[in-house]
């Protein structure tokens, strides 16, 4: 761990998060660098998508640190986090309904950034999203209630793209869409890491994860169960039959 | 009628909508961003009204008649920082609190505010100067229109456009509509809401204060135009749907051209009895909106609310009272009713005991409905004020023997919740608090002009009890109901009819999945609330010899609510504690100083502020924070919000 190529994007140190009175995760560590798509598997109530709110600081009971670009975020609400190039795409989507995808898209937006060594990070304006999403250039004005499940999947990830961030949390890219549209968010997220993005996602569904991702993380019950590439992952039966499979 | 009379009303219409909208206009952009239904909105028109005074005042003496309307300008302007002064000082500690306690809240500040005013302008009436270059009127079909009347007739679509155009166009307009639907999901993409709610809350209380501004010419600034003015807003929000800025205008209008007509028409003649229409303008608001309620809760263009985020922390199961609480409540009732012995020592004694009990069954009756019953009443002395005024009509006017008059008041007050329960259970959250307040008004409305049977303002005298009920004896009566009303509530809330109102309290859904008819529990709680409000209505009129409308006015049904928190929503005993304390502070305050309410604002400020969970929430609190000593467990922070 010590040698890594690059410097982390994200360490986090002894996660712990609750929901109200009940413990969720419990010394999570977990680390994310520069150019990489690492997944975040386990089965349903594992800790991903918990995991993902803790590191937004969307949860308002939470101990542990979570270092940003060297920085302690521990402490910061969600806003300052967005603000430093943490993105955030959640699960259930949440595109606001009675803004179109144009203001959907301006909701999201945030000034351009350099790295902290001064090269310029992936920034992005709606000409460019609407080149990756063909779909939602076709309907700018459209509401956010009136499109689809996969629109309003692409819609979310354009959203949060348009803040520029340094690292994308996407939970669940493709739950509860068709599978065409699986293949879509796969191909977008291949092209994203093509350009030099860097992606925690949080994923239950193995092919999807080994196709996109380098690294993989196993929640269960709150704790990692599992860190390697994803390779190590696909060549170790046990674990993905203890933690993976239904 | 003329043709050329109803024109003429009917522009008047156009320029009072105006008003209208630009007040409700605030109060709905605040409350679809924040969530806060600010009570204080009147606060910020009436405000705008004396500071416009103040500014117009000063200006004309340096710049001259231009004075005017850049005082006009000004005026709003410093409404607006006020505003933005109050969100960051107050409003921003209580975003998380339960709806009750911001209602609560911003009560307070009305209050608050409104002592500051007569503080700084004092009592009297101030009319502004009138506008020069729109002093005179024009003709219309013979005859006389203010024009002043026609510049407010273009200031509220001018406006609606305005805003309209601000929250379309802009990139803040997106952001807080963006607001309007997901603040956390707005966070998460790095804005920050502390801001946005502050510059929408400073818009708001700007929209207000040019609302009164611009009636400087018209209308004398006055202290009773906080309490009218936000009446009216909630009226006009509510039926034209919260959050929606068209339904906001189209409400005005409706209900500026239908008081318009009902003054413009006059009186009909009906099966032979003449109605006066001019005299329903001050109900016929609140009509429109218990029929657009009815129809279309949710308001003309309004949208269906999700349910409100600031869903209050489960509440503990209530308990039967052990053996220590029992021997507590014999002492206490051993203890009151020896007062009367103590007569020539404590002569004052007895009679404020008389004032507290009567407080303490109106706490209990009203928490009945909040507590166990989950319904949150702005209206409950419209209860108190039937039961009191059925009292004396029945005596004075039916000329009922006393004893048959006290026991039919209850039923007054029980038939009218009858009536406005079916209504109000219809409906949840600030819904239900503003449709309880509208029928408390009607209420009032009605006592207050209906002078041939009630008495108008002057209210009732000379209802006394009868002479075998002399002083000690009537003392002595209301001390055994009251203390027989307490028991009959408490088993009230543990008989099987509890249970199922509580099951409904804690999930609607639920109770209506295991058999049980949540609006018909909900309406008989009402009705039973009403007939003990009533109750307490009876004892408190044959106590004072007489009743006024006052009994019935919000500040009433406030300083019910205040009783109830005070004391705890959570117990049982949180009443009689919250209606004691509070009657013998009211009393004392209220002879010391006469900026009572400003002190009793600062009061429920600080009970907002220090307990923004409530009492028990926050006694709770304490004894987390005991058991996480004991355990040297992790910090404990608030609650996840549920979803």
């Amino acid at each position: 761990m010590n040698a890594l190529p690059t410097p982390a994007l994200l360490e986090v140190n002894g996660l712990d998060a609750w929901y109200g009175a009940a413990q969720i995760l419990f010394g999570v560590n977990l680390n994310v660098r520069r150019g990489e798509v690492v997944a975040l598997m386990g089965r349903n109530g594992a800790g991903k998508s918990t995991t993902l709110k803790a590191l937004m600081g969307m949860l308002d009971r939470h101990r542990g640190q979570v270092r940003f670009l060297g920085q302690d975020v521990s402490q910061q609400v969600p806003f300052q986090r967005a603000r430093l190039g943490l993105g955030f795409v959640p699960e259930d989507r949440r595109v606001f309904t009675h803004l179109s995808v144009a203001e959907n898209l301006e909701v999201g937006r945030q000034p351009e950034r350099r790295w902290p060594d001064g090269s310029a990070a992936l920034n992005w304006t709606p000409p460019a999203l609407y080149e990756l999403f063909p779909n939602l250039g076709a309907m700018q004005g459209r509401p956010g209630g009136q499109m689809s499940g996969g629109e309003q999947q692409m819609l979310t990830v354009a959203r949060t793209l348009m803040g520029n961030p340094f690292l994308i949390l996407l939970d669940e890219p493709s739950e509860g869409v068709a599978p065409v549209i699986v293949e879509q968010m796969a191909q977008m997220i291949l092209q994203l890491k093509a350009r030099g993005a860097s992606i925690l996602l949080s994923e239950q569904n193995v092919h999807f994860a080994e196709w996109v991702s380098d690294r993989a993380y196993v929640l269960e019950k709150g704790q990692i169960r599992f860190e390697g590439s994803m390779a190590e992952l696909a060549a170790d039966e046990a674990v993905r039959r203890a933690y993976l499979t239904l | 009628m003329e043709f050329s009379a109803l024109l003429a009303q009917l522009l008047n219409g156009l320029a009072e909508a105006s008003s209208l909208f630009l007040v409700a206009a605030g109060l709905s952009l605040i409350f679809g961003v924040t969530r806060i239904v600010n009570f204080a909105h009147g606060s910020f028109y009436m405000l705008g009204l004396y500071v416009a005074y103040s500014t117009v005042e000063y200006l004309v003496g340096r710049l001259g008649p231009a004075g005017f309307w850049v005082g006009l300008v000004v005026a709003p302007v410093a409404v607006g920082a006020f505003g933005a002064l109050v969100e960051i000082v107050l409003l921003r500690r209580i975003y998380k609190a339960p709806e009750l306690f911001q209602l609560l809240g911003t009560f307070a500040l009305v209050l608050v505010i409104n002592d500051a005013t007569l503080y700084l302008w004092g009592p009297e009436e101030l009319l502004g100067r009138r506008a020069p270059g729109l002093a005179g009127s024009i003709s219309l079909l013979g005859r006389q229109f203010p024009t002043y009347n026609l510049f407010l007739m273009v200031i509220g679509p001018l406006v609606l456009g305005l805003v309209w155009l601000l929250l379309a166009r802009t990139r803040w307009g997106v952001l807080v509509r963006a607001a309007t639907e997901d603040r956390q999901m707005l966070g998460a993409l790095g804005v920050n809401q502390a801001w946005l709610f502050t510059a929408v809350f400073a818009l708001g209380a700007l929209l207000a204060g040019l609302g009164g501004a611009v009636q400087l010419p018209r209308e004398p600034a006055n202290l009773a135009l906080d309490l009218r003015s936000i009446g009216d807003a909630f009226v006009v929000v509510v039926v034209g749907g919260m959050g929606s800025l068209p339904g906001a205008y189209l409400a005005a209008l409706l209900i500026a051209e239908i008081k318009a007509l009902c003054v413009g028409i006059g009186s009909v003649h009906v099966l032979g009895l003449d109605f006066s229409l001019s005299k329903l303008t001050l109900v016929v608001e609140f009509l429109v909106m218990a029929v657009v309620l009815v129809v279309r809760p949710w308001g003309l263009l309004g949208k269906p609310q999700a349910g409100s985020r600031n869903s209050a922390p489960a509440e503990a199961p209530l308990r039967p009272a052990g053996n220590g609480l029992r021997w507590v409540a014999l002492v206490v009732f051993v203890a009151l009713a020896a007062l009367p012995l103590l007569q020539t020592w404590l002569p004052y004694a007895s009679v404020l005991a008389q004032d507290v009990l009567v407080s303490v069954l109106f706490a209990v009756s009203l928490h009945f409905i909040m507590g166990p019953g989950g319904l949150h009443s702005f209206g409950h002395a419209a209860y108190f004020g039937l039961g009191a005024y059925g009292a004396g009509i029945l005596l004075k006017v039916l000329t009922l023997p006393m004893p048959l008059a006290f026991t039919f008041a209850p039923l007054v007050a029980g038939l009218g919740a009858l009536l406005f329960g079916w209504f109000c259970v219809r409906l949840s959250g600030v819904y239900l608090a503003m449709l309880t307040l509208a029928f408390s008004q009607i209420v009032w409305s009605v006592v207050f002009q209906w002078e041939a049977v009630t008495g108008g303002s002057n209210g009732l005298t000379g209802v006394w009890p009868a002479a075998w009920l002399g002083d000690t004896a009537y003392y002595y009566l209301t001390l055994v109901l009251v203390a027989a009303s307490v028991l009959l509530v408490r088993r009230i809330v543990f008989s099987p009819f509890g249970y199922a109102l509580r099951a409904a309290r804690d999930s609607a859904l639920r109770a209506d999945a295991i058999g049980i008819d949540v609006m018909r529990v909900r309406w008989a709680a009402f009705v039973v609330a009403g007939l003990f409000a009533g109750l307490a209505g009876a004892l408190f009129v044959f106590s004072k010899g007489g009743v006024s409308p006052d009994v019935m006015a919000v500040g009433k049904s406030v300083d019910g609510l205040v009783m109830v928190l005070l004391g705890g929503i959570q117990q049982l005993v949180g009443p009689l504690l919250g209606a004691s304390v509070f009657s013998v502070l009211q009393d004392s305050i209220m002879r010391a100083t006469d900026y009572w309410r400003a002190v009793f604002g600062g009061v429920i400020l600080l009970l907002v502020l220090v307990f923004p969970h409530g009492i028990a929430g926050f006694f709770q609190g304490l004894g987390n924070a005991w058991a996480r000593l004991a355990a040297r467990k992790p910090a404990l922070l608030p609650r996840e919000k549920r979803a």
